[in-house]
């Protein structure tokens, strides 16, 4: 075997401007799957982050007509236990009217816990001015409405429930959420100062949750219904909510691996081509190193491990230029804003992959050429000679 | 003496349809440490001889016994194995891989044999540079070198593994007749130092006159057998 890996290795040295060909070949080959692949993944993970990155992804609801469900410690406890979750919220919504200068407009009123709250939207980082409600009847409402009726933090507002019930409250800051209908309809408040408005003492509209891994949200919901076995809710995850979006994700990914199978199947066939070459200019070093008694099989061998050396080598070269290509990407082209069009994204699994697939195929690449070797005949060769 | 390479009523039909019979009834028999020579005109068979005797090519019909073992009943792999330990080819191309130094072609067939080069062995393949006279362009690469240094290089080659046999087939005919002087000196020199027997295909004359036997083949038959008296 050591022999044959001397020989490879010498073969594929001597004839630098062949070699160097099939290198270009798998290097350009792995870069592009790579790239490819990379460039996708980027994009799937950063439209689904925005997507629901700032979303509930497994939401508890009451069932049937009912708007409400009680507060159970025992069931928010055993969310609290879940290794899959990662954010946990407890709400309170109604719809109600705010009242400005004798006009009045719809507004959705949300009772949050402003720490558990934030794990998923975030208010603290997308307030725009003022702070986080810190005292009974303050509020936080969206940049849309602020804008609209010229609201400013510090002023008061009066809000009106469809029960007729009038409370007056203070804006504490401002936030924009990105997205124009929530900044106009959102009006955020501690949950406590929401119940006590619409006279409500322990009841929730909704837990609002978030997942380790966003792809696992059905799972992760299936699992929590079995374990909290409670009938009078629902259990709604993003994935049933966005079929859409994941068809179109999936979509693009079997395109993707179209692209990467085709590029790789491109890639073999060269290999292949080239080596089956090789064997035929090499024949009568083969014939003669059959004569002098170097098995079928070690000779097969001989170009097998050529094949493993340039599958590695290209393998190496190419991870190393298509990391460099999606890195170059992601900082050349950009959005209007400044923000890179796809984000630079590395999945490690991914590229281990890549590699590993070039390298075998590189391989089994060299199977053809092999089996040429091992069935050439000693006596056809040095006749010929 | 034992004979170490015997050949028994070989005969040797090329083609499936029309059949060429190229090697009719050949009895032969080589004893030890001798030197020998095979002549004949081209497409006489003596080529066709000499890959049957040295396993290369299987006989249509008839036996070979190599060092006393029998070679009809062995696959390819155990014949490589027999060719490997007991034979030395010569050939008209030197075949030296070209991605090899002269030391590393040298040592080819021993690599095949043992996993690790010994130093006995480096030792052995500097000694057979020495007699091949092959000293100073040992680290040459086998393409750095004239062509009268390529087929000693492969003589070299061809006794590394201390064979009992080496069959040569028009090993100077690519070479000039002063090389040739030197290459057959050399062989001779060989035969009598290691007591490795020659089988030896030339269509020259002279070289073959200087060998302990002569056998002429002639249209696949043994048209004469001259053993000089020892």
């Amino acid at each position: 075997m050591r022999l044959a890996f001397s020989i490879a290795s010498r073969f594929l040295k001597s004839n630098k401007g062949q070699t160097a060909l099939i290198l270009i070949g798998i290097v350009i080959g792995v870069a592009v799957q790579i790239f490819i692949g990379s460039l996708i993944d980027g994009l799937q993970i950063s439209l689904v982050d925005k997507t629901i990155g700032n979303a509930s992804q497994i939401t508890i609801l009451p069932s049937g007509k009912d708007k409400y469900f009680a507060e159970d410690k025992a069931l928010l406890d055993r969310l609290s236990n879940n290794d899959n979750l990662t954010a946990i919220s407890k709400t309170y919504d109604n719809s109600a009217f705010i009242k400005i200068d004798g006009e009045t407009y719809p507004i959705l009123l949300r009772g949050v816990e402003f720490t558990n709250a934030n794990m998923i939207y975030e208010f603290n980082e997308k307030l725009v001015e003022g702070n986080i409600p810190e005292r009974e009847n303050e509020t936080i409402i969206g940049s849309n409405l602020a804008i609209d009726n010229n609201l400013n933090v510090g002023d008061e507002v009066e809000i009106l429930t469809p029960e007729g019930i009038n409370e007056k409250i203070k804006i504490s800051g401002i936030f924009d959420l990105k997205v124009s209908n929530l900044n106009k309809t959102w009006i955020v408040m501690p949950i406590d100062s929401a119940r006590s408005i619409f006279g409500s003492d322990n009841q929730l509209t909704s837990i609002e949750m978030q997942v380790k891994d966003v792809f696992k949200a059905d799972i992760v919901s299936e699992e929590i219904k079995k374990d909290i076995n409670i009938t009078n809710v629902d259990i709604l995850n993003w994935k049933e909510e966005n079929e859409e979006l994941l068809s179109g994700l999936s979509g693009q990914s079997a395109s993707s691996i179209m692209i990467q199978v085709f590029v790789l199947l491109a890639v073999l066939l060269g290999i292949s081509s080239v080596l089956a070459i090789s064997v035929v200019q090499k024949s009568r070093q083969l014939g003669i190193l059959k004569a002098m008694g170097i098995k079928d099989r070690q000779a097969s061998f001989i170009f097998l491990f050529q094949g493993l050396l340039l599958g590695t080598i290209g393998a190496l070269l190419g991870v190393i230029f298509g990391v460099m290509l999606t890195y170059i990407f992601s900082i050349f082209v950009k959005n209007p804003d400044g923000t890179a069009l796809v984000p630079f994204y590395i999945d490690y699994r991914f590229i281990g992959f890549s590699a590993l697939i070039a390298v075998v195929a590189s391989t089994l690449a060299a199977l053809i050429p092999a089996r040429n070797t091992s069935k050439l005949n000693p006596i056809e060769v040095i006749k010929n000679g | 003496m034992a004979k170490i390479l015997r050949l028994k009523d070989i005969n040797k039909i090329y083609g499936d349809k029309v059949k060429t019979q190229v090697l009719f009834d050949i009895n032969l028999e080589f004893e030890e440490s001798t030197f020998n020579s095979i002549i004949g005109e081209s497409g006489s068979g003596k080529s066709t001889l000499m890959n049957i005797s040295g396993t290369l090519d299987r006989a249509t019909s008839g036996e070979v016994e190599i060092n006393g073992i029998n070679t009809a009943k062995m696959n390819k792999n155990e014949l490589a194995i027999l060719r490997n330990e007991t034979i030395g080819f010569i050939f008209q191309f030197h075949y030296l891989l070209p991605e090899f130094t002269v030391m590393e072609n040298i040592l080819i067939p021993y690599r095949i044999k043992n996993k690790v080069i010994t130093k006995e062995a480096v030792k052995r393949a500097e000694e057979l540079i020495d007699i091949v006279g092959l000293s100073k362009v040992k680290n040459n690469k086998a393409t750095d070198i004239s062509g009268g240094q390529q087929q000693r290089t492969a003589i070299a080659r061809a006794l590394i593994n201390d064979p009992k046999i080496v069959l040569g087939d028009e090993p100077t005919g690519n070479l000039d007749s002063g090389t040739t002087e030197i290459v057959y000196e050399l062989l001779r020199d060989i035969n009598k130092r290691y007591k490795t027997t020659f089988i030896i295909i030339t269509h020259d004359k002279r070289v073959a006159e200087k060998a302990d036997r002569i056998i002429e083949i002639k249209d696949g038959r043994i048209e004469m057998d001259l053993s000089r008296k020892i």
